[in-house]
């Protein structure tokens, strides 16, 4: 089925995420890069290229303080690829377009990157993630939203899930679920920032904060960063541990870029993205052992695995509901505690969470031989996802 | 402060008909398919012939959220936001604050009408249950 060589991921490091930390991205994103640099036994003379999601960026505070050019400066790194892409499949798009570069040539190893400093920005200034805040205009997709008052993510997540519930009969009870699992998982992940137990009773009594979400449905913001290596397959030897192939990838996008106009709101861009890559490989869903899925509200877990194929249309609440997604489950999702207990890094910290899965590295919530994992990002109208595997 | 919409050749008739009291949607002259947002072309032929012309301003809700959480400093919680299917604009969602005073009230399916208020150079969107219409 395949007639192009292979792209591999062979490093992946996260800096010690936290909250309000104080620390300049930089010390986040270098500690993240060594991290990554010793998983996969390279050094910085090993890295020719470098990739990032959106690029520098103010849109909102502290949503993307570090661009490619200060992060070559910082580790000095002499590159012959940089790249930074604010505009393609989600925040998997850096990781994407490395693996073509790597695929043609254009470099051997690429490092990836993501940094935030949405924690610190946050509280310094007193403002919430809210996009175009402080502007007297704005512009494109979010001129439709902003203006008549939803402002924040959270009203666009909330106005999906309000549809699926009408649809499918899920309830805030399926979405708890969801959060429950996640910080079961949390609380066998050193790194992730919430540790304490959380109970459903505890999920239904927080705060709204945009209906039918709460407090619990919504992902952290934090301080930190995460690299994730990728290699050309002949490149992958120099390294340490096994190559995390690249078995298929999945961008497609049939809808508007909008969060209002999709025909069926109780589906996203990931249903899109989700049929494409399945379309490019011979496995199924079936045979993935340790899933990723884009968690920046809860409800886009269920809208993401029923766009991986992990279940019909409409039947997530009753896979959530079986135990499947959480520990001991047979489709784990977000076993380093997702971004919901974990942290918002952006997708790049459920796809290091399945790259330590698939190399036996989670510790206590290691799943049992895991060799295959898919990894989904993106919420609304943007997506992008990936299956990985390992020999 | 809530950011405005910048005005471009698209969207200023949709943004200022307001003043009128008109919902303006796009619409093709050759195929005759809405077209939301607003565009130069026409997704459907690419036509270049786009007009846009006041729709009754009435729709049903296909969904919606209550927002509870003040962004802003002066922003007065909780309101509900909703998603409306735009009568005469197959396919044209046209999402807005709902003015009602029990925000929790608003339900999908509900029927709405369209209301503007005036900010800076705009007209801003408002939907308003529809009285004695069946939901």
């Amino acid at each position: 089925m395949r007639d192009f060589p292979r792209a591999a991921i062979t490093g992946v490091g996260m800096s010690d995420i936290g909250r309000n930390t104080g620390r300049p991205a930089m010390l986040h994103l270098a500690e993240a890069a060594d991290r990554a640099l010793a998983r996969a036994g390279l050094t910085r003379a090993d890295i020719d290229g470098i990739a990032t999601y959106p690029g520098k960026a103010d849109n909102s505070p502290g949503m993307s303080p570090l661009g490619t050019g200060e992060v070559r400066g910082a580790l000095g790194l002499k590159t012959r690829w940089h790249c930074a892409v604010p505009d393609g499949p989600a925040q998997m798009a850096p990781i994407m377009v490395a693996a073509m570069a790597v695929m043609t040539g254009q470099a051997r190893h690429v490092l990836c990157f993501r940094a935030l400093t949405e924690s610190s920005s946050q509280t310094a200034g007193r403002r919430a993630s809210i996009a175009g805040a402080g502007k007297a205009q704005i512009g494109g997709w979010l001129s439709w939203l902003v203006p008549v008052g939803a402002m924040s993510a959270s009203n666009w997540a909330g106005w999906i899930a309000n549809r699926y519930f009408h649809e499918f009969g899920m309830t805030r009870e399926h979405l708890g679920m969801v959060a429950v699992a996640e910080r079961q998982f949390a609380q066998m992940n050193p790194l992730a920032v919430m540790q304490k137990p959380l109970s459903l009773d505890d999920y239904l009594a927080a705060r709204m904060i945009s209906s039918p979400l709460g407090l619990f449905d919504c992902d952290i913001p934090i301080d930190g960063a995460a690299v994730i290596i990728v290699s050309a397959a002949d490149a992958a030897s120099d390294c340490r541990l096994p190559p995390l192939r690249i078995e298929a990838m999945g961008s497609a996008l049939g809808s508007l870029e909008t969060w209002d106009q999709r025909p069926d709101l109780t589906t996203m861009g990931a249903n899109d993205a989700g049929a494409d890559l399945w379309s490019r490989t011979s496995l199924k869903p079936d045979d993935v052992d340790v899933l990723g899925l884009y968690d920046g509200f809860s409800i886009f877990v269920p809208i993401w695995l029923e766009a991986l194929g992990f279940c019909g249309h409409g039947e997530a609440k009753d896979l959530i509901a079986s135990g499947a997604i959480g520990p001991g489950g047979r489709f784990p999702v977000n076993t380093g505690g997702g971004q919901l207990s974990g942290g918002r890094l952006h997708g790049f910290g459920l796809l290091h969470e399945v790259c330590l899965q698939l190399w036996g590295q989670a510790g206590d919530r290691q799943v049992a031989d895991a060799r295959t994992g898919v990894c989904g990002m993106g919420g609304g109208f943007i997506a992008g996802a990936m299956l990985l595997n390992r020999d | 402060m809530r950011p405005l919409p910048e005005l471009t050749a698209e969207n200023t008739a949709f943004w200022t008909g307001g003043e009128r009291g008109e919902l303006m949607i796009a619409f093709c002259s050759d195929c005759d398919k809405a077209i939301h947002p607003p565009q130069l072309l026409c997704p459907t032929c690419q036509s270049q012939a786009v007009v846009t012309r006041a729709v009754a301003g009435t729709g049903a809700v296909y969904s919606f959220t209550v927002n509870h959480q003040p962004w802003l400093p002066d922003m007065a919680v909780p309101f509900a936001i909703a998603v409306v299917d735009v009568d005469d604009a197959p396919g044209v969602r046209v999402t807005a604050p709902v003015a009602c005073d029990d925000p929790d009230s608003v339900q999908i399916g509900q029927r709405m009408v369209i209301g503007f208020e005036p900010s800076g150079d705009v007209w801003l969107p408002l939907w308003s249950p529809l009285e004695g219409a069946a939901g």
